[in-house]
């Protein structure tokens, strides 16, 4: 696991880039709806920044160019240098889209288009205009480090001394003002590089340091001569000079060409506690001076009084003085004192390994089945059960359903990322398809289990396509019919006795019916001559194979049809169902599960079998009464229920497991609701009891059964199938065609 | 006895690159995730030295080494700055603020060492 730390570091800055791209995607929206304030500019501004630092660290040069300009510009809007417009945001939205597509594919490995990222930073650069021309040069990060390196090194080089490797070496005379101790800086450790840089010779003077009793505090007095082997680089020793050349006289210069003596180098100490000890002969410094000066090494500073720097013995070159350099304009003050809240929510989270998650929900499966077993064997005593027992019993059952509440809580997230997603969706397909389309997104907060979102993302992708694609017409389109210019794509989530509801809705022209039924009936899908309402036909959309694009456009997919959405939905315990206004648009509901580990079930009986079916599937229990119901054809039999007839489907008889219930009276109706409103009565052998039940897969080893969503282990160890409503439907529905024929 | 570093940066990956690096080279390392969680950690830490990052929600970097400056004990420790800010605008308001280095994003672990090096002497 821990091979490389920077492995580590690489998943980490993963994780950090998906909610830095989150929080940037969140701040440009309150941008776009004008409700950003300038914690929101910084948001934003810093989850880029970030971004690329990260990117940086990893050599993610794409990744890097493209934040870097980013950056730039959301540095002038944060600083009121630009004014945000509407293509503006549009154009950072994109840059967000491709930052997130960046991301995704350094995480893959994958290679990504760098002409996409390099349009993008051309449309950038245009935003960065008037400080362009240095910087557009070369957007990268580093580009601009170059350009700080001190400049003025060059200019101000003496012909004569045009040989670096001359025969003398240099001589680095260095007085420190007080800043370069306020600063934090110590002359010791500057010195002490050189040391280790190779230099021959140290030496402070302290000429101008006034007598031991009149000595001030904060002012250092020492001026360092240090000598250099002349094969150093000036560059090399300048550097060394880097944080304090503002705070320091110092001069490199060669040395007059007589090498300086290297007197026993050894002896010369560059370490605090050693220098005291230096007994070098040409160092006349006060020792009590430079005792002070270490002891209390941060204590000197405050009014410098300027120092005169003596010139060194040796009298070369001119000296190339460092300090010339313009001092930049002085920055705003700093920003000091911005609060945000954000941040302090986000610490009170940990990161938790998702399958550390699952097994804990496996876990609680196991407990809600023994808990269940355990109720079941007390009953089964048919021994007389204690007050103490029975109050014990029904506490623990009802710690096991809150501690399953709370587990499956922690898979549960707001559904706001996919909605988020979907945005992005919406974008592009209108760019694609020259339709005007703005998303309207509602319950976001609304949460669901984590592999629901997950898996939920293709189906609704396809499906706020479809939406755009198929659903929405042309602005002219729209403008002729007395509707504006742009198309509203509504996109909401509600938690609806215990279900999570998902609404695509469009203000579209709604499903062409006649046209629909006519592509039906020419892909066979429908008799010519059946009799189908509307929400009937509306829902031929979901067959197999149906598609009304007339040429297939590479956005809503090649072949693949609302049947594959619905398929998905369905293999999240989901239903899907559509329902259309002429004129006025589409509305496609997607119903889904909390979560896919346990549901609540009544059970059943069929013939001698036991089964599920799920609660939130059934409206009412009927027990059918002869004048109730009626019987249309020797196959089909329908009930009568509140002046509704609704058919009769025998969940024995499909399943295969008896003939028909001759007599329905016998048995007991489960009335149920296909999401697309249609009733159908479930006739079964008889009703059991209602519990919580935990969702076994089945598909993994059967593949997909008609009829039986899945299995579950009741509290007596025995197997028991989950019935599948709409499966169900589908194949009564195929029996009646097959009597039919 | 090893320096005791704090590093403040609002990134978790810079956190973790520059703790990383800097415990591989013996140095003790402690973090902070932004301005006023820093500084906040100074009495506790007690460090030789603060890196700071310059972008932070709540308080930035200029606003830590202001802070640091402050302080009635770590006043004068060195406070190194690091960001992809490599403006010279940028340095020399951290200068002022009373920052004694820099270190420029994406840094190698060469140029942080000798960073360090030169500020603290080891």
């Amino acid at each position: 696991m821990s091979s490389d730390p920077l492995d580590e570091i690489r998943i980490v800055f993963f994780q950090e880039c998906s909610e830095l791209l989150e929080e940037l995607e969140d701040g440009l929206y309150a941008m776009r709806d004008g409700e950003e304030t300038d914690d929101t500019v910084n948001a934003v501004f810093r989850a880029v920044h970030s971004i690329k630092g990260g990117a940086g660290a990893f050599g993610l040069d794409l990744l890097v160019s493209v934040s870097h300009q980013f950056e730039t510009v959301l540095d002038k809007v944060r600083s009121d240098q630009l004014e945000t417009t509407p293509e503006l945001i549009d154009l950072f939205m994109r840059c967000a889209d491709k930052l997130q597509d960046l991301v995704q594919s350094a995480k893959n490995g994958q290679d990504s288009d760098a002409s996409v990222c390099d349009a993008l930073v051309a449309e950038l650069l245009r935003y960065d205009a008037p400080a362009a021309a240095p910087v557009a040069a070369a957007p990268a990060a580093s580009g601009d480090e170059v350009a700080f390196q001190v400049a003025p090194l060059d200019f101000s080089f003496d012909d004569e001394d045009d040989t670096p490797a001359a025969s003398g070496g240099w001589t680095v005379t260095f007085t420190p003002h007080a800043e370069l101790y306020q600063r934090g800086n110590d002359c010791c450790h500057l010195v002490g590089i050189l040391k280790d840089m190779g230099a021959v010779s140290v030496r402070v003077e302290t000429d101008n340091s006034p007598a031991w009793d009149s000595l001030p505090v904060e002012t250092p007095f020492m001026v360092w001569t240090v000598e250099m082997p002349g094969d150093t680089s000036e560059d090399d020793i300048r550097e060394v000079f880097e944080f304090v050349e503002d705070d320091c006289d110092l001069k490199v210069e060669r040395a007059a060409s007589d090498t300086p003596a290297a007197p026993q180098a050894d002896e010369f100490g560059f370490t605090p506690t050693q220098l005291d000890l230096s007994d070098d002969p040409e160092d006349d410094f006060v020792p009590q001076k430079l005792d002070l000066d270490l002891d209390l090494p941060a204590d000197e500073p405050t009014a410098a009084t300027p120092v005169e720097a003596s010139p060194p013995a040796a009298e070369p070159t001119p000296p190339v003085q460092v300090d010339d350099k313009p001092k930049a304009p002085a920055a705003k003050p700093a920003a000091a004192e911005k609060k945000t809240e954000a941040k302090s929510e986000a610490a009170s989270t940990i990161r938790v390994d998702l399958n550390r998650v699952d097994r804990l929900i496996n876990l609680i499966g196991e407990l809600v089945i023994n808990q269940s077993m355990l109720a079941q064997g007390f009953q089964s005593l048919d021994a007389p059960v204690s007050q103490q027992l029975s109050d014990g019993l029904g506490d623990l059952r009802q710690l096991t359903r809150d501690i399953q509440d709370s587990v499956m809580a922690i898979r549960a997230q707001p559904i706001k990322p996919l909605f988020r997603r979907m945005s992005r969706i919406v974008r592009e397909t209108g760019e694609s398809t020259g339709k005007q389309v703005q998303l309207v997104t509602e319950g976001e907060a609304t949460e669901i289990d984590k592999t629901i979102i997950e898996r939920l993302s293709a189906p609704l992708t396809h499906m706020i396509r479809n939406a755009v694609d198929q659903g929405l017409e042309l602005p002219e389109t729209r403008l002729d019919s007395g509707k504006t210019e742009v198309g509203t794509v509504r996109l909401t989530a509600v938690h609806r006795s215990g279900r999570v509801v998902i609404e695509v809705a469009d203000d579209g022209a709604g499903v062409n019916r006649k046209k629909v039924r006519e592509i039906a009936v020419e892909k066979g899908l429908v008799d010519i001559d059946a009799e189908l309402s509307d929400s009937e036909i509306d829902n031929l959309l979901f067959m197999p194979g149906f598609s009304t694009a007339k040429a297939v456009s590479n956005l809503s997919g090649r072949g693949v049809g609302m049947d594959v959405v619905k398929r998905s939905i369905q293999a999240l315990g989901g239903r899907v169902s559509l329902e259309s206004e002429p004129g006025k648009g589409s509305v496609f509901t997607i119903s889904l599960p909390l979560t896919l580990a346990v549901m609540d079930g009544m059970i059943v009986r069929i013939d001698d079998q036991l089964m599920v079916v799920s609660l939130s599937e059934i409206i009412e229990t009927i027990r059918p009464t002869a004048a109730a119901v009626h019987q249309l054809t020797p196959t089909q039999r329908v009930i009568l229920v509140r002046g509704e007839y609704v058919p009769i489907i025998d969940v024995g008889f499909e399943l295969g497991f008896r003939p028909r219930l001759e007599d329905a009276n016998n048995g007991v109706i489960l009335l149920s609701e296909t999401e697309a409103g249609d009733r159908s009565a479930l006739l079964l052998d008889g009703i059991i009891d209602q519990r919580q039940v935990v969702i076994k897969g089945l598909e993994e080893n059967y593949g997909e059964v008609p009829g039986v969503a899945a299995v579950t282990i009741l509290g007596d160890g025995n197997i028991a199938l989950i019935l599948d409503v709409d499966g169900l439907l589908r194949l009564s529905e195929d029996t009646r065609l097959s009597d039919a024929a | 006895m090893s320096l005791t570093i704090l590093a403040i940066d609002d990134s978790s990956t810079m956190r973790r690159l520059v703790q990383s690096t800097l415990v591989q080279s013996g140095y003790a390392v402690e973090v902070a995730e932004d301005g006023i969680d820093g500084l906040e950690k100074l009495d506790q830490v007690k460090p030789d030295l603060v890196i700071t990052d310059i972008n932070m929600p709540r308080l930035d970097g200029f606003g830590v080494i202001e802070g640091v400056r402050a302080h009635p004990t770590f006043n004068k420790i060195p406070v190194l700055t690091l960001t992809t800010e490599s403006a010279a605008e940028m340095k020399q308001r951290a200068r002022k603020a009373g920052a004694s280095g820099w270190i420029v994003k994406p840094f190698d672990k060469d140029k942080l060492l000798m960073a360090i090096k030169r500020v603290c002497g080891v």
